[in-house]
């Protein structure tokens, strides 16, 4: 499947995995850091994919200095 | 997984609440912890002035439409920062939110009104770009909600900026901070305003959910000068700690307020005068955002000759 990437914005292919959790597993990273996008909807770590979706795994953290 | 109310399908689990949520339950459950801190920390009442400080991420928008949808009107002010490749979007952001709502809200260019940018300072003072930009935006903010004769500055600072903070502050044992670090600051009788951060009980996770669940556009691009921001590495770590703990985060922060910082609350008893320039309050003699503004000036002047004017 399709994963977009962001901070930077860039895509990279992801194969043969078939839940949330697993891609988050593969690419190394933690449910609590990133949205999971497809289309307009938010998917939650069960949610199943298919090698034809497009997900946009959005970071949230975001910010630097606290005022 | 199922929406802990209705059972209708969930689009976002809450694992230290051990609950999911559908759209319109997730969006009620924010505006409720938002609520219940409010309340709960007495951060301000309907009919005080309000006016937040709008970034045009997600926390300073999704804040502005639920204190919104709470019946509370708030104005907004927008930081021009001066940072290519950051500040012109999120003034786009930030604009558009507001125009839809019918919001009012007041833009500050720093370079315009204190004569340099935050890359600027950061260059000259050689302070680290966003502690540059913290101090200045505390300096100004407070200023604009003094001027403006509002009762309440409002922080769209979240749970994940506190306890990563708070992590901080521990790490170094910055005990003056620790005293220091709490959701509401009050009013001083010497020019600083109430400043209240109301969406402290809800994760950073949760302002960006409820930002695209409520259709709100933001800045999801990093800032370019946050680069290897503690901070930012300090969340990531205590996200890695709560995937294995839910709720270790909330318990840090709101343990430390609970319990922890009575102890640097009493140790720490600081006299502020006011700023033989500016005459805001601080420590010292002249303030640190008057010291930054000064190095920044000169050294600003200096590139103009060097650059043959
Ligand atoms: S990341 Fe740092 S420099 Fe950029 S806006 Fe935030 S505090 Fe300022
Ligand atoms: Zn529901
Ligand atoms: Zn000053």
């Amino acid at each position: 499947m399709k994963v977009i990437l962001r901070q930077p914005r860039r895509e990279i292919q992801v194969d043969g995995v078939t839940t949330v959790a697993q891609l988050l597993k593969k690419l190394d990273l933690v449910a609590e850091s990133v949205l999971v996008i497809r289309g307009d909807e938010l998917l939650t770590t069960d949610a199943r994919l298919s090698d034809d979706d497009v997900v946009e795994l959005r970071p949230v953290i975001s910010g630097g200095a606290t005022v | 997984m199922k929406c802990r109310v209705c059972r209708g399908k969930a689009v976002i689990e809450v694992r230290r609440h051990n609950a999911a949520f559908c759209r319109d339950h997730f969006v009620e459950h924010v505006q409720r912890q938002v609520a219940r801190t409010i309340h709960d920390f007495r951060m301000f009442s309907p009919t005080e002035r309000l006016v937040l400080g709008v970034s045009g991420g997600k926390d300073s928008l999704a804040l502005w439409d639920v204190l919104t949808d709470l019946g509370y009107r708030v104005d907004g002010v927008y930081l021009d920062l001066g940072i290519d490749g950051y500040s012109p979007d999120s003034l786009t952001y930030s604009r558009r939110f507001a125009e839809k709502r019918g919001l009012d809200l007041e833009v500050v260019d720093l370079k315009h009104r204190y004569g340099f940018s935050i890359p600027e300072a950061a260059k000259a003072s050689r302070r680290t770009p966003c502690s540059a930009c913290g101090l200045s935006k505390r300096y100004i903010l407070n200023q604009v909600a003094e001027e403006g004769g509002y009762d309440v500055l409002v922080m769209g600072h979240n749970l994940d900026d506190e306890a990563a903070t708070l992590f901080g502050n521990v790490l170094q044992w910055n005990v003056g901070y620790l005293a220091r670090q709490r959701p509401v600051l009050p009013a001083s009788d010497d020019g600083l305003c109430r400043k209240v951060k109301p969406l402290v009980r809800v994760a950073e996770r949760e302002t960006a959910a409820y930002a695209v669940l409520r259709g709100i556009e933001y800045e999801v691009e990093e800032c370019p000068m946050a680069a290897g921001n503690t901070i930012n590495r300090y969340k990531e770590w205590l996200n890695r700690l709560e995937d294995r703990s839910p709720g270790l985060k909330a318990q840090f922060l709101f343990g430390f307020w609970e319990r922890g910082q009575q102890g640097f609350t009493d140790a720490e008893s600081v006299e502020l005068t006011t700023c033989t320039t500016c005459g805001a309050p601080t420590t010292g003699e002249v303030c640190a955002f008057c010291r930054l503004q000064a190095v920044t000036l000169v050294e600003v002047g200096r590139r103009r000759e060097a650059a043959g004017g």
